[in-house]
């Protein structure tokens, strides 16, 4: 107990705050995506084998949600999530994480989903924010509150963690707990500003200094647009955010050296007692780091 | 352009002091305006263009070259004289209404900016109404129109269409790109070019207005 309360003490003393001790980051695994060549046509194909093979190896490599996203079939988006999810389901039973910015397909996709969806996402602008207040409200279910505000992009630390802030304001007073809400500090590349890494990294820490309880989350490949070797930033940026204090994160559970990088990170970060899972991970053969 | 071999080299470098000096060097030896843009700023550009098509250079690199050839612009245009600089087209670009993302967007305009064109940015979440009466007011010869969502592109669409309604389609090209935006989808709306990058735009852009 006394070094429990030491290292709380000392985090907070340098500021830092970190997630819930011993809880595990959350994986989102991202495969399941029709901007992927591989998916559109299995999706066209109705192959249910294939999607479900994608993910039955993402939840073996350690997804505790799967991301589904038809976004590229444009007006037939709806019906095309709709059975990513009910295939999905079919082949591993795990939650999904509903990703679209079309809310009516968000609420078709929530009702053939079985237990509680993550939905991907909602925002301040009007017209999402209005139509999903009252999906995401009518039944139990996670949601990744993207800092997009109602006319803008928002730079600066303060400009996310004000919109952060306003999220958190709408879902909890439509009574979505803290917990299940994931603010995505909304991820953009270094190529074009350079500061975009300390934007997100100063909100993800600020947000959960904030708001105690909260979730957060990103994507990583958005902070290398435009850059040679994307994975490697990506990586590089995955440990940084966890530094700061990110509690989950839409990620390729499948790269073998990503997830070598976030186990090594949460052990580090204190979330590993005996560095079980590092250990169990690497006796598994589940992570590497060729040379 | 041997006499500009210089400015061209450090504009491609994305070099702003070396590429202001030459400037001020080619201006000082009395070279014509229109050629120091042309010949020197431009032809760089084109360069630095291609390459970035190709993946031979990196975003940052090409925004370092276009924010040079800025400044280089800066010390020319108190040169400019009626009549003695030309313009190669105007384009009107904006990301479409509901779409609030304009990275690309940027990027484009700003490549287009260094290809010599005149650009009318009407940031983002643009109306179809807000595009057409731009066109009418400036007479642009293109309509550059991008989108992040794949719920905001029906817009582009719509945009086409309002352009019918108002009888000007035919006075305007129209090109469109963004993450979510293919080939196919700007066959199926009748765009008239698709640009899957800021160097394709200015390619594409070039071949509407047939300057290659």
């Amino acid at each position: 107990m006394l070094r429990k309360n030491l290292l709380c003490e000392s985090w907070k003393c340098a500021g830092w705050i970190c997630r819930a001790e011993g809880r595990s980051m959350i994986i989102v695994g991202e495969k399941i995506n029709t901007s992927r060549k591989s998916i559109a046509a299995a999706v066209a194909q109705r192959d249910a084998d294939f999607i479900g093979r994608v993910a039955r190896e993402q939840a073996a490599a350690g997804a505790h949600f799967i991301d589904v996203n038809a976004g590229t079939f444009l007006d037939r988006e709806t019906e095309c999530l709709c059975w990513l999810v009910q295939t999905v389901q079919n082949a591993v039973d795990l939650p999904l994480c509903l990703d679209s910015p079309n809310p009516a397909a968000i609420s078709e996709a929530m009702k053939v989903h079985r237990g509680e969806p993550m939905i991907n996402s909602i925002s301040l602008e009007t017209e999402r924010l209005e139509a999903l207040l009252p999906v995401v409200s009518a039944q139990p279910c996670h949601v990744v509150a993207l800092c997009m505000a109602q006319t803008s992009m928002p730079s600066t630390v303060q400009e996310r963690v004000q919109v952060a802030s306003q999220l958190i304001g709408e879902l909890t007073a439509k009574g979505v707990p803290l917990e299940r809400i994931y603010v995505d500090p909304l991820i953009q590349p270094v190529s074009v500003d350079i500061q975009m890494g300390n934007a997100a990294l100063g909100a993800i820490q600020l947000i959960m200094q904030e708001f105690p309880g909260v979730n957060t989350i990103c994507g990583l490949s958005n902070i290398s647009f435009g850059l040679p070797e994307r994975r490697l930033i990506n990586r590089n940026f995955l440990v940084l955010c966890m530094a700061r204090g990110l509690s989950a994160a839409i990620l390729d559970p499948t790269d073998k050296q990503l997830m070598a990088a976030l186990l090594a990170t949460d052990m580090l970060l204190g979330h590993d007692e005996y560095c079980e899972k590092y250990i169990d991970a690497y006796q598994e053969g589940r992570i590497t780091d060729h040379r | 352009m041997t006499e500009f071999k210089a400015l061209t080299e450090s504009v491609i470098k994305g070099d702003i002091k070396a590429a202001v000096a030459e400037t001020q060097k080619v201006l000082d030896a009395g070279q014509n305006i229109q050629s120091i843009i042309d010949d020197g700023l431009i032809s760089a550009m084109d360069d630095v263009g291609e390459r970035f098509s190709k993946g031979q250079i990196f975003v940052p690199q090409m925004l370092r070259s276009a924010k040079t050839m800025q400044e280089c612009m800066k010390l020319i245009q108190p040169h400019f004289k009626e009549g003695e600089v030309t313009a190669k087209g105007k384009v009107v670009i904006g990301t479409v209404k509901g779409d609030l993302h304009d990275i690309g967007k940027n990027l484009v305009s700003m490549m287009l900016e260094g290809a010599g064109f005149t650009i009318i940015d009407l940031g983002v979440d643009v109306a179809p109404a807000a595009f057409v009466q731009k066109v009418k007011e400036t007479g642009a010869d293109i309509i550059g129109m991008s989108a992040l969502l794949s719920t905001t592109m029906p817009a582009m669409r719509q945009t086409i269409d309002a352009l019918k309604e108002a009888g000007i389609r035919d006075k305007v090209k129209v090109m469109i790109g963004g993450a979510p935006v293919t080939d196919n989808f700007a066959k199926e709306i009748k765009a008239d070019a698709y640009a899957p990058d800021a160097g394709s735009a200015v390619i594409q852009t070039k071949k509407l207005l047939g300057l290659s």
